[in-house]
């Protein structure tokens, strides 16, 4: 096995360790971002740039923001902006940059070296890839269409803010 | 040590991983951190099946990632909203809290 693959690993492990051990969510939601950031070199070494590529687009870009986003919207008030003072500190996003930092330099020199990721297994196009799903596996595509189909109206109907009225006896002493 | 089985060492990897994730997934208590590590798991899960993608040097495995992927996304977005209703209804995302929940 490559060098790349062990420096890789190592920072998905340590990044996962840290997301395990935090107590800010921030935080945590910080290196779980550098931990799929590395799982994505890994998946490029294993001779899969696609997957590589939608694991940063999917997982780091949109989940990772709907959660960012999410937790934002939880806690309102005056002292967030305190709060987000506090979290900004140097010392907080130094090793998570520093850890991306190291990806960054792992990613460049591969692409720089343009040969078979590792030795010893074969990587698979994406062309392959592609004429698989939409060959043998296109009643799993539409499977999955509906899945997120009723992912959107489920987040839909259980996020939405009713009034909460217990009776409608009470409506006039409530307000 | 540098002369690990490719597929070995990513298996291995997706392992570790897996059990990072379910051991946060066992000692959180915050109901954001429990969906983080679902996450993770899932991630891990994924890995697993690139790494047998790349052994066999067949599709399905990738195929298989990317059905992973769309699950994942519609799992975050129901349980993020589900996990607002709960804040909503008992001002904490202590999951213990839920346990009191009736009707």
């Amino acid at each position: 096995m490559d060098l790349t693959f062990y420096i890789a690993a190592a920072i998905a492990v340590f990044s996962t360790v840290m997301v395990v051990t935090r107590f800010n969510i921030m935080h945590a939601l910080l290196y779980l971002i550098v931990s799929l950031l590395s799982v994505a070199v890994i998946f490029y070494l294993y001779g899969a740039p696609f997957m590589a590529a939608l694991e940063i687009i999917i997982y780091a870009g949109a989940i990772m923001v709907l959660i960012i986003f999410f937790v934002m919207m939880l806690n309102l008030g005056p002292e967030t902006a305190r709060q987000e003072k506090e979290w900004l500190r140097p010392g907080m996003w130094l090793l998570p940059a520093l850890l991306c930092a190291v990806l960054l330099g792992e990613l460049v020199y591969l692409i720089a070296q343009s040969k078979t990721p590792v030795t010893g297994i074969t990587p698979v196009p994406p062309k392959e890839v592609g004429r698989s799903l939409f060959g043998p596996y296109i009643l799993a595509v539409e499977l999955s269409a509906l899945l997120l189909m009723a992912g959107i109206v489920g987040a839909y109907h259980l996020g939405r803010q009713k009034k909460k009225i217990l009776h409608r006896f009470f409506e006039s002493n409530a307000s | 040590m540098m002369n690990i089985h490719p597929t070995t060492a990513g298996m291995t990897l997706a392992g570790i991983l897996f059990v990072l994730g379910l051991i946060s997934i066992l000692i959180r208590r915050n109901l954001i951190f429990m969906l983080l590590s679902v996450e993770i798991m899932l991630n891990a899960a994924g890995l697993a099946f690139i790494v047998a993608s790349s052994h066999w040097a067949q599709p399905d495995g990738q195929v298989m990632f990317m059905f992973i992927l769309a699950m994942a996304a519609a799992e975050v977005s129901v349980g993020l909203a589900l996990i607002l209703q709960l804040f909503h209804q008992l001002k904490t995302l202590d999951s213990d809290e839920a346990s009191r929940m009736r009707g």
